[in-house]
């Protein structure tokens, strides 16, 4: 109870250090760079709870992602409807979005790769379908207009971004939170190490599985909104691109899967190296040769990620019950 | 708009068989790794990208015809391709299904980028002095390197499938698709005939690409496009299906281009993505497959 009770401290201090850090930052360059750091762990995160917890790999999460972005702003540039409210029907989209999609693969018992691989299909079925439908805007994308104010999410200086950007990780690192002591997160967890057997104790895999996707879907509807009002556009690739799906499990896997903060210490590594790197050499894909090698030293030296390597050491019974 | 769409039907069939050949090559890689190694090749794409970057270097550099390239770039390739899974994605992956999907996932990361660090993002392709002469069918042009492209697929089909059947080693690769234990008690060395079928499975790439490279151009996002259709062959035609690869490659061909003929270019591509999805879900050991 008192190592909880530290635990605790220590993350309070953590999230005040977090909350007071913008006002000893002038430069918008590192205020930006630490947005786009939780805006990553935030979408790790959503990985996290279905890759991570439920050990269901997808290779297209950005369709929820693309799916919240396009109906809070379709919502906005076609009725005027107000994206704080349009952030919620957002949210919404992307649960509906993980029913569908969730019901549909695991309903067919598709794991393993074969899931990873109708997600990426789905994904890409959305993107070709924005692509050539007309309330999208089609290929030539639609353009948000700037009006700073709370009502749409729109702030004036990146300190407001950063705020917003931050609040969705808290709500992540919650959700993660309460998953790891529930009877749900616990659920997720045996149908991860072993579903015939987390089906013969009597959980419904089918059930628990389409409820993680759902998570997943609206959190990664909520970034859409966050992404289409910070950057003002958006198209199909923008939308549905790989990158963004690839990311999403990149940070998490380099972080530590099934881990509270795997995909907070992800995404910062990975946003360091990247930048580092890109003060040496500036030139188009050298950072992502760099996070595929370490994607692949990762998979194949620390399978546990970052905090995976880091408890090993320190206590190496619990680890393994963790 | 749809009486001239359907006059146009048959061209596009035609047209999409001739795509179809080159198609099932590139399954036949995807697939034959899948029947004997059990793992999902995400690098598939990439490596494809990498054979046509390779075919087209020789082509620039050397002047040597792409379809003369075939003989340079297909032993390349299998080499390549047995290297990189007995010294990187073998003692890698351990064994585990999903760590094999990402470390290709990262492989074909650093392939792409790497191509577009090295060879810069602009769209190459070559012009054969034969390039624009064509067949006359009466009622379609069929230009001689998609011709050539269809025949020569064709008979790389058949000689892996002579290789597969008639040599000891065709023998020892059925049998360690067949029964993984079994093939070592007697006496097979299934490590190694992992890293061969690994390799021949990327040799038929080596001969795609430069099949692919007369009538495609290619940059380094070439191989996304394929990755998506190669995989939708080798679902649709049941995984390790060699026959399923042929007559999904044809399938998926006849599909992109009627649907691209009746839907337009932009909502044409959805055929490959629905067939996929719907495969999957429906029936997932596909035309051909015994088992997921």
């Amino acid at each position: 109870m008192t190592n909880f009770r530290n635990h605790l401290y220590f993350l309070l201090l953590g999230a005040l250090a977090l909350i007071i850090l913008p006002y000893f930052i002038s430069s918008r360059f590192y205020i930006d760079v630490l947005t786009l750091i939780f805006f990553t762990a935030y979408l790790g995160q959503s990985w996290n709870i279905l890759g991570g917890y439920a050990g269901q790999f997808s290779f297209g999460g950005v369709m929820f992602f693309g799916t919240g972005a396009y109906v809070s702003s379709i919502l906005l540039t076609t009725f005027g409807f107000p994206p704080i409210f349009g952030i919620f029907l957002a949210i919404l989209g992307g649960a509906l979005l993980g029913l569908i999609v969730g019901y549909m693969s695991f309903r067919s018992g598709l794991k393993g790769s074969y899931f990873a691989l109708i997600t990426l299909a789905f994904a890409e079925l959305l993107r070709v379908l924005a692509n050539s439908v007309e309330f999208t805007g089609g290929g030539v994308g639609l353009f948000l207009t700037y009006a700073p104010g709370l009502s749409n999410l729109q702030f004036e200086t990146p300190v407001g971004f950063y705020y917003f950007a931050l609040v969705l990780m808290f709500i992540s690192i919650a959700i993660v939170y309460w998953l790891e002591s529930s009877r749900f997160g616990a659920q997720l967890v045996a149908i991860r190490e072993n579903e015939d057997a987390a089906e013969a104790l009597g959980i419904n895999t089918l059930k628990c599985k389409i409820y993680a996707i759902m998570i997943m879907g609206a959190m990664g509807g909520a970034a859409g909104t966050f992404y289409a009002q910070k950057y003002l556009y958006l198209d199909p690739p923008i939308a549905y691109s790989i990158h963004l799906s690839v990311e999403m499990l990149l940070v998490t896997i380099v972080g530590g899967m099934g881990t509270i903060f795997g995909p907070l210490v992800g995404a910062f590594v990975l946003h360091t190296v990247n930048e580092v790197a890109r003060h040496f050499i500036d030139t188009p894909g050298l950072s992502l040769i760099v996070y595929g090698l370490i994607l692949i030293v990762i998979i194949g030296y620390l399978p546990n990620g970052l905090i995976g390597a880091f408890k090993k050491k320190r206590k190496k019974v619990r680890f393994y019950f963790a | 708009m749809i009486s001239a769409s359907l006059s146009m039907l048959p061209a596009a069939i035609i047209n999409g068989l001739m795509y179809g050949a080159i198609y099932a090559l590139v399954a036949l890689g995807l697939t034959l790794i899948y029947g004997v190694l059990h793992i999902i090749n995400f690098a598939h794409g990439a490596m494809l990208m990498l054979a046509l970057y390779a075919a087209f270097f020789l082509f620039h550099l050397f002047n040597i015809d792409p379809y003369f390239s075939i003989l340079i770039v297909t032993p390349c390739a299998g080499i390549f391709g047995y290297m990189i899974y007995r010294y990187g994605i073998g003692p890698l992956a351990k064994g585990k299904d999903q760590n094999i999907l990402l470390i290709t996932l990262g492989l074909s990361i650093i392939i792409e980028n790497g191509a577009l660090f090295f060879f810069s993002g602009d769209q190459q392709t070559v012009n054969l002095s034969y390039g624009f002469e064509a067949f006359d069918l009466g009622f379609m042009y069929l230009s001689y390197p998609k011709v050539i492209s269809f025949f020569a697929a064709l008979l790389m089909c058949a000689i892996l499938w002579a290789a597969m059947s008639l040599t000891d080693m065709g023998r020892a690769i059925r049998a360690v698709a067949k029964e993984r234990q079994g093939a070592r008690l007697v006496g097979i060395n299934v490590e190694r005939i992992f890293a061969v079928t690994f390799g021949i499975g990327i040799a038929c790439l080596g001969a795609a690409g430069c099949m692919m490279l007369p009538i495609f151009y290619v940059d380094p996002y070439t191989g996304n496009i394929f990755v998506l259709v190669a995989f939708t062959i080798v679902v649709l035609g049941g995984m390790g299906s060699v026959v399923g690869a042929l007559v999904g490659g044809f399938i998926i061909g006849i599909t992109e281009s009627v649907g691209g003929l009746l839907l337009g270019e932009s909502l044409g591509q959805i055929g490959i993505s629905l067939i996929f999805i719907l495969i999957l879900i429906f029936r997932p050991t596909g035309l051909f497959g015994s088992k997921v």
